[in-house]
């Protein structure tokens, strides 16, 4: 039993993290080959330093993430606040799963849609071509919002609804107090959704796809349009970058995150 | 000479179409300490937000020192709360959660905002942190401390802002009975020693009559009685105080003159005057004014029916032609054994009939009753 469940365990990882690993791998190759390894080169991470408009769709995406994080993060813990503050509990469920409608659509009926609205809207102003930079930020914000309220409400609701309130009794206005108590309460939630929400962001290509403009392109999508050609392994040169430094960042997450649980516990 | 600092004019409190507050009327001396009573759900809390500015009213005035309120937001009131579960602030320590009402800038009079020096923040919270005997507690975190502890923490925060008014919702109701017993006397002299209007909310009567100048007694968003301690123990005005403050056997009687009421068809003299001939009335009878004595000898008779041994005295249930009487007594009686009892005429209190006649004061279910009062406590009144 105990050998099988061992092999079992084994398969899954190797299921899981093969295919990372020979992207990996190949990286490193020579020649431009995915099945002979031909000898250790670092030809294809140079290739890589030297491609402007792949470093640039880099750049772009890390830009929109960034932005679509802020933004969403801002509006959705205001949204949560307001939604938790509703005294009519028809209202505020109803308010609740309207806002996870754009987590709970699938990707490609968000994006199309939206990007139906962007060119409609564009044309009622007389405008050629509406889809650009901010319209594809707008979608971001769009689809993020639901992660970020999702985490920041349920903080919202353990929280002592008595503390706001104390606040005020010792002289904040209602303002400063949801900075001075409410805020820091809820800060571990508003962190997740917005690392959420970068994620999500940086992720996405589906509605990247549709709400693009011309002189925008985000890494997934320029990956995608390299397909109809040729990959080329600076593309797994890439990848193995992105790859380790999320695995960094996750490790730091992990090490930064333990001391200040045993803190509060 | 008391002077006047709170009053509440005609406060009605609506929500979701039912009535929560009926019209309260009362005012609240500078340095009194005035407690609001009544069981779960009686208004008492109410009321103390809308003093709070939690809660506005839906009809009627709150006046504060002769200025009409009712739109002051919280922060701009001159009073402080100290709250049901002490809602201390977890992210800070127990230095920055006194130190929190100092830190923000106050408007002064003529507008200015007025912000206090460094030094005059330190020396005030340590001089409070001393008051409430939490010396060296100062870099604790708050969610580290006991119950106690935080609840001093939390009368600190408010008193360091040197409110005219503090307010403390049912903040012992926590608390462990001995602690209780400790925390009442520490804010009886903190009141004292500061001399600061205290407006203190509770459903313990113990609590109530042991502390404060005036008790409010409330029920069904009404105020049953407004008077001291003594007043409030001694002279209930009807059949729900007489019940909720204290034990007390209440039963139906008719004024039969001035001084002179029937029971049970039989006359006893008490010191009661001001009723119409032949009027019907609530009779309280105290179980501690209740003497027993030989069965010839009763001016009622009975038989025993249950006995409870409670330390100082025995609690007994006398059935008298059907009506469950409690009496409390130091000399044993056994349980079938038939006694007679005597009244003096100021054991005898009586009062006009009410809404509540009828509903209060027989001990058929004493045990049961106690059970019921233990329910309330540990249900915490929202």
């Amino acid at each position: 039993m105990k050998t099988a469940s061992k092999i079992y365990t084994v398969l899954i990882f190797l299921f899981l993290f093969a295919p990372i690993a020979i992207l990996l791998v190949f990286s490193f190759n020579e020649a431009k080959s995915l099945s002979v390894f031909s000898g250790f080169s670092l030809k294809w991470y140079r290739e890589l330093f030297r491609d402007e408009a792949t470093l640039a769709s880099v750049r772009n995406t890390l830009l929109l993430a960034a932005l679509a994080m802020v933004l969403s993060t801002v509006i959705g813990t205001a949204a949560a606040v307001g939604i938790e503050k509703m005294r009519s509990k028809w209202l505020k469920s109803t308010l609740s799963t309207v806002t996870d409608i754009p987590m709970t659509n699938p990707d490609i009926i968000t994006g199309i849609s939206l990007m139906l609205m962007f060119v409609f809207v564009g044309r009622f102003f007389g405008l050629a071509n509406s889809l650009s930079f901010w319209t594809m930020l707008l979608s971001h914000v769009t689809f993020c919002l639901p992660y970020v309220i999702l985490q920041v409400l349920p903080k919202l609701r353990q929280m002592d609804s008595a503390l706001p309130e104390a606040a005020m009794d010792l002289g904040c206005t209602p303002v400063e107090a949801f900075f001075k108590v409410t805020l820091p309460e809820i800060m571990p939630g508003v962190i997740t959704g917005a690392i959420m929400a970068f994620t999500m962001s940086l992720d996405d290509f589906v509605i990247s796809y549709f709400t693009s403009g011309a002189g925008f392109q985000t890494l997934p999508i320029r990956i995608y349009n390299m397909t109809k050609k040729t990959v080329t392994p600076k593309m797994y040169a890439l990848a193995t970058i992105i790859f380790f430094v999320i695995l960094a960042l996750l490790l730091i997450s992990n090490l930064t995150d333990d001391p200040e649980k045993d803190k509060h516990n | 000479m008391a002077k006047e600092l709170i009053r509440l004019k005609d406060a009605r409190m609506d929500f979701d179409g039912e009535t929560i507050l009926d019209n309260i009327n009362l005012y609240i001396n500078d340095k009194e300490f005035l407690t609001l009573l009544g069981p779960s759900g009686c208004g008492k809390t109410t009321t103390l937000r809308i003093i709070g500015g939690f809660l506005v009213p839906t009809s009627g005035d709150v006046i504060f020192d002769g200025v009409r309120i009712n739109d002051v937001p919280p922060h701009k009131r001159q009073v402080n709360t100290v709250f049901q579960k002490y809602a201390l602030f977890p992210h800070l320590n127990v230095y920055e959660n006194v130190a929190f009402g100092l830190k923000i800038p106050k408007t002064g009079e003529d507008g200015k905002k007025i912000r206090l020096s460094k030094d005059e923040i330190d020396s005030r919270v340590r001089e409070m942190l001393e008051v409430v005997s939490l010396k060296g507690f100062e870099h604790r975190s708050v969610t580290s401390l006991s119950g106690g502890q935080q609840q001093r923490v939390a009368i600190a925060r408010a008193l360091v802002n040197r409110p005219k008014v503090l307010l403390l919702d049912e903040p012992l109701g926590a608390l462990d009975l001995r602690l209780r017993k400790d925390m009442q006397q520490e804010l009886r002299r903190i009141q004292q020693e500061m001399g600061i209007t205290f407006i203190y909310v509770t459903h313990d009567q113990e609590e109530a009559l042991s502390m404060s100048d005036t008790v409010v007694v409330m029920d069904r968003g009404r105020i049953q009685q407004i008077g001291t301690p003594e007043d409030i123990y001694n002279e209930p005005k009807n059949a729900f105080v007489a019940d909720f403050i204290g034990e007390s056997n209440i039963v139906d009687g008719i004024m039969r003159d001035d001084c002179v009421v029937e029971i049970f068809n039989r006359k006893f003299k008490c010191l009661d005057k001001g009723f119409q001939k032949d009027e019907a009335v609530d009779v309280v009878i105290r179980p501690e004014d209740v003497d027993i004595v030989p069965e010839a000898e009763g001016q009622l008779k009975g038989t025993v029916t249950q006995v409870t041994f409670k330390g100082m005295q025995y609690d007994i249930i006398v059935d008298f032609y059907g009506f469950k009487w409690l009496i409390q007594t130091t000399d044993f009686c056994p349980v079938d054994s038939k006694i007679g009892i005597k009244i003096d005429p100021d054991g005898f209190h009586i009062m006009k009939k009410s809404e509540y006649s009828g509903m209060f004061g027989d001990y058929s279910s004493y045990s049961e009753e106690y059970d019921e009062i233990s329910d309330a406590e540990s249900e915490e009144e929202e």
